[in-house]
């Protein structure tokens, strides 16, 4: 098994009663989470994939897409950063005296506005490391949580990496390791996350999908992410 | 030929955007390189580009030929092919100034401008150092709201002047833009609109049912010119998709200097690239 298809199986089970997802650029694994969550749901679950071509995934990503959320109409989402710290707070944009920042990064995209309308933002980065996860980002690209007064009906659930998965908790301003990936332990977690998070020192071991759900990945979901997703698809699963 | 409206070629259309002007320019799906490398070629200074809602390769080619003085944007980067190397070079160098946004944002700034008012509320933002470094963007109680419910208002945004690229274009400047709609609020917001076509045809695009459904009126249109192949190595939906190895071969040189502006020599200035070629 991948760690991959681990990753893939993962955020895929956190999206089960989403009626629709969106899924936004440079996302293979979130896209193909949200492709198997979609196949489980027996095609009933809605899909967005920011360049994608094929019906009915496609969405160009313009206004449509950021008004349906002000809807209401957008589930789930995925986001990630440059870092990330204790409170969920994203930094997509640089570090650095802004403006004139000595890294400076794409930018916020959507982020500004989807991880304050979409209920279930789920953070994704693969790279687990206390350079991205630190105790404060250095540019609040897009905030974690928001005073009671601000409307603000989405923001994050979990947290997926390479080692573990955390949990969010919106009171509390607080990430809780939920599990941590086979072969991985606690320590490495620890060792590489420059936040404080609650723990239990015998932390569940994530889930492995199983059987099904593998071939279902290496099949359907493989062929359908090489669109728009055709260097990922090659290099996992060596789809031309 | 006497329409006005129709230029012999991009050049000529190049020549019709001043220095120092306001540019909206699509993210993708027609995005204008034939145009901007026209831009290049004519030396353009001091644009404020906007990038609707994103920006890639060519916006990282405008800046770092030294076209662009503000860059208002809710991101730039070569998507797949990685960073935008001179867009970041740039910002560490402060070459250009930047005007952080969020994609919404900038198309409630340009719905304003659409609708002629001063502002778009738009939720989000609160607390971000996207808001906090935009002093321009600000914040208000919404007056329906019977407890404080502070909401952003975004600024009208009405750029000087809309480029794009589109399949079809007839003598008259109707324009078919196809599933790209977020055109129709750029070419109204504009003072005016500049397009390259792939093709112009002799009908009258606003006659037939199924291309007006998705057109935009000659009456926002100052100016186009035919160029084949005008969104290059860009995609244009229906004729070509994205050209790869460009793509690649630009994110190699733009990384240094010296390797971009060679680049923009060979490819932009001193010789054309071959466009029309597969």
């Amino acid at each position: 098994m991948k760690r991959e298809e681990l990753l893939i199986a993962t955020i895929a089970d956190m999206l089960g009663d989403a009626k629709h997802i969106a899924v936004g650029v440079l996302s293979p694994i979130p896209g193909s989470a949200a492709l198997l969550a979609r196949a489980r749901s027996n095609g009933q679950t809605r899909l967005s994939i920011i360049g994608s071509q094929k019906e009915p995934y496609r969405t160009d990503g313009g206004v449509d897409l950021f008004d349906c959320a002000g809807q209401g109409r957008v589930d789930a989402f995925f986001l990630s950063g440059g870092q990330i710290d204790g409170e969920a707070n994203i930094n997509l944009t640089g570090i650095g005296a802004y403006p004139q920042q000595d890294v400076r990064w794409s930018g916020a995209f959507g982020s500004a506005y989807l991880y304050f309308m979409v209920p279930r933002v789920i953070l994704f980065r693969e790279k687990h490391s206390r350079e991205v996860f630190v105790p404060r980002v250095d540019f609040i690209s897009a905030p974690g949580t928001s005073p009671a007064n601000i409307y603000r009906p989405g923001g994050p659930y979990a947290l997926v990496t390479s080692l573990c998965v955390f949990l969010f908790d919106r009171n509390k301003k607080h990430f809780r390791l939920k599990s941590v990936h086979p072969g991985h332990t606690l320590e490495e977690v620890r060792d590489q996350t420059g936040f404080a998070f609650d723990y239990t020192e015998k932390v569940p071991t994530t889930s492995e999908p199983d059987k099904q759900t593998l071939d279902l990945i290496r099949g359907d979901i493989a062929k359908t992410i090489a669109d728009p997703y055709p260097a990922f698809a090659r290099k996992v699963w060596s789809i031309a | 030929m006497t329409n006005s409206i129709i230029l012999e070629d991009t050049d000529i259309l190049a020549s019709q955007i001043p220095d120092g002007a306001k540019i909206a320019i699509f993210k993708d799906c027609g995005v204008p390189m034939e145009l901007g490398r026209a831009l290049i070629r004519r030396k353009a200074r001091n644009l404020h580009i906007v990038t609707v809602p994103t920006g890639g390769i060519l916006i990282d080619l405008l800046i770092g030929a030294g076209c662009v003085k503000t860059i208002e944007t809710a991101g730039i980067s070569l998507g797949e092919f990685g960073p935008a190397p001179r867009f970041v070079d740039a910002i560490k160098q402060a070459k250009v100034q930047i005007l952080d946004a969020t994609c919404p944002a900038i198309y409630a700034g340009l719905q304003a401008g659409e609708k002629g008012i001063p502002f778009m509320p738009l939720r989000g933002l609160i607390g971000s150092d996207i808001l906090a470094n935009r002093p321009d963007i600000k914040t208000i109680d919404n007056p329906y709201a019977e407890d404080k419910d502070p909401v952003v208002v975004l600024p009208a945004i009405t750029p000087d002047i809309a480029i794009f690229h589109v399949s079809i274009a007839d003598r008259e400047g109707n324009l078919y833009i196809a599933r790209q709609s977020e055109l129709k609020i750029m070419a109204h917001a504009a003072r005016q609109t500049f397009v390259t076509a792939e093709q112009i045809v002799d009908y009258n695009i606003l006659e037939n049912e199924e291309l007006a459904a998705a057109s935009i009126s000659s009456l926002y249109v100052s100016g186009v010119a035919e160029a084949l192949r005008g969104a290059w190595p860009l995609n244009l939906p229906g004729h070509y998709e994205i050209d790869s190895g460009e793509l690649e071969k630009y994110s190699r040189c733009a990384t240094e200097d010296k390797t971009f502006q060679t680049y923009v020599r060979t490819r932009i200035t001193d010789g054309y690239a071959d466009a029309t070629a597969a």
